[in-house]
């Protein structure tokens, strides 16, 4: 084969993936009748809608203390069950990993576990354990600290596999004790990674929160939901522009302290 | 300065008649097989001798399965026949703590030197008293203040005083390796082996490092065991070199007794130009 003809290839292959992923657009879309132009026309309505009604106006800002009260529950839960759940992920990922893992069935079964934990979406685990913790924040932070578990433990052994191979090598060879090996060999070296999880984690689950709020009545996301039942969408707008202001808070910081550690 | 901090080691069983063996033979390996798979042999029935103070090199072409018999010695390759005397004990049949204990005694420095690379020079040093600690005195870093000294007396004899404070990613890597002996040392070993110490280095980092080896051997009494593919270094420092082909031992000898013939023999016929250019 010439070089034409083997560039000429694969700009036909390029040509046919282009119509392939056309085809199965119009095709899903012609199946559940949805009118793609309706809905690029209906977007400047949207905009113009949102810009009327989700404006926080006065009336809206008076429930400004009680929006900051909820948010913040909100804001410590999220912390707590992220915490939390990044002690217990670590001794799981150490188990877990293959430079660190005592035995082959116990690093078997943490990965089992975690992996159980992480592939159920964390509203299911709400709606699930609202049927035997009832409407509370209990049920709220079991939810958010599945969940973060169960992903912490897989990204906490992949950054352990990645930094540490030979310094506990090295501290096996000189007689160390496991703990000692965790402790003084792969925690160094991981911290930084590991807390940058962390904070990846609680950014994520204030999100997670608020929606968690909606099924189980507490944190921001009751407030939400009051508020948009009652078509205040003025506060719904408040809430909306708070959460947004505490991720993007939370993002800064941790950038700062990542690179403060560094 | 070495001499005059000495630390209290576990006991050593001396008896009689058999101490005046003891005392001279460090190590002895007796039949050390390995096989990962149960049909190729990666250590064939390898017999080995050390004296205290030697400076032994095992050369060998790459796959000769040098890494595994040095890592066979102090078991982090589990071999998977044969007997490891080791300062009089038979290292192979023991227990997990008891095989701990016995680490201490067995220095290792590696190719890519295996700091804790966030860590400082010191506390890496200092993690060679891992072995002699409890858990929690290691976890909390508690060492004591003769302990601290040996690390910096060491540092000091490797010529990485100015460096004690520095962390470990911030050094050359003629430096780290230095770091790696000086963790080697402060375990206060009775044998050092050296897995390829010189292999990422450059030349005048290495000619440091093999020096330091040796004086090791030489003024310490600690018997040194060093892999190395570089024949020219293996014959300038060695007091006796062991050729290793394909998990075979086929040269155990001084120096000047390495013919070509054997260099042939050892790294296989094409390669003896690469060797003599």
């Amino acid at each position: 084969m010439t070089t034409t003809n083997f560039l000429r290839m694969k700009k036909w292959k390029m040509t046919g993936i282009i119509i392939l992923l056309l085809a199965i657009t119009y095709g899903s879309s012609m199946i559940t009748d949805f009118d793609v132009m309706k809905g690029i026309k209906s977007i400047p309505g949207t905009i113009a809608w949102i810009a009327t009604n989700l404006i926080p106006d006065a009336a809206a800002m008076e429930n400004l203390p009680k929006v900051l009260s909820r948010l913040w529950e909100t804001i410590i839960l999220s912390v707590i069950a992220s915490t939390t759940a990044a002690v217990c992920a670590f001794f799981f990922a150490i188990f877990g990993s293959k430079t660190t893992q005592i035995n082959r069935i116990l690093a078997f079964s943490t990965r089992l576990i975690a992996s159980v934990f992480r592939n159920i979406p964390v509203v299911a685990w709400a709606l699930v354990l609202v049927i035997s913790f009832g409407h509370n924040v209990v049920t709220g932070y079991f939810a958010l600290f599945i969940s973060t578990f169960g992903t912490l433990v897989r990204m906490f052994m992949e950054t352990i596999d990645e930094a540490s191979a030979d310094g506990v090598e090295a501290l096996n060879a000189t007689g160390a004790t496991y703990f000692q090996m965790v402790f003084k060999g792969v925690l160094p070296d991981t911290m930084p990674q590991m807390l940058s999880w962390l904070f990846y984690m609680i950014e994520t689950n204030i999100r997670s929160a608020t929606l968690i709020g909606l099924l189980t009545g507490t944190g921001i996301g009751y407030l939400f939901d009051l508020h948009y039942k009652r078509l205040d969408y003025g506060t719904l707008g408040l809430i909306t522009l708070s959460i947004i202001v505490v991720v993007i808070a939370i993002e800064f910081t941790s950038n700062k302290v990542r690179r403060m550690i560094l | 300065m070495m001499s005059t901090i000495t630390l209290d080691r576990p006991t050593e069983q001396v008896t009689s008649k058999e101490a005046s063996i003891a005392a001279q033979t460090v190590l002895e390996l007796r039949n050390i097989e390995k096989s990962y798979d149960m049909k190729t042999l990666i250590i064939k029935d390898i017999d080995l001798q050390l004296k205290q103070g030697e400076f032994v090199s095992i050369i060998g072409p790459s796959g000769a399965g040098k890494s595994t018999l040095l890592r066979c010695i102090n078991r982090m390759i589990e071999p998977s026949s044969g007997d490891i005397i080791f300062d009089g004990t038979n290292i192979t049949q023991l227990s997990k703590s008891a095989l701990r204990k016995q680490r201490t005694k067995i220095g290792m420095v590696f190719q890519h030197y295996n700091l804790v690379s966030r860590l400082t020079v010191f506390e890496n040093v200092l993690h060679g008293r891992f072995g002699y600690k409890s858990t929690l005195q290691g976890i909390l870093g508690l060492y004591t203040e003769e302990e601290k000294m040996l690390a910096l007396s060491i540092l000091e004899k490797l010529g990485m005083k100015d460096h004690v404070y520095k962390r470990c990613d911030q050094l050359s890597g003629g430096q780290k390796q230095r770091v790696g002996i000086a963790r080697a040392l402060v375990q206060q070993p009775k044998l050092l082996l050296c897995d390829e110490p010189i292999a990422s280095l450059d030349p005048n980092s290495s000619k440091v490092i093999m020096d330091h080896l040796k004086e090791i051997s030489q003024s310490m009494g600690i018997t040194v065991l060093v892999n190395l593919h570089q024949v020219d270094v293996a014959l300038k420092y060695s007091d006796r070199i062991i050729g290793l082909n394909r998990g075979s031992k086929l040269f155990d000898d001084l120096p000047k007794r390495l013919s070509q013939m054997d260099i042939r023999n050892i790294y296989g016929a094409e390669v003896d130009e690469l060797i003599f250019e």
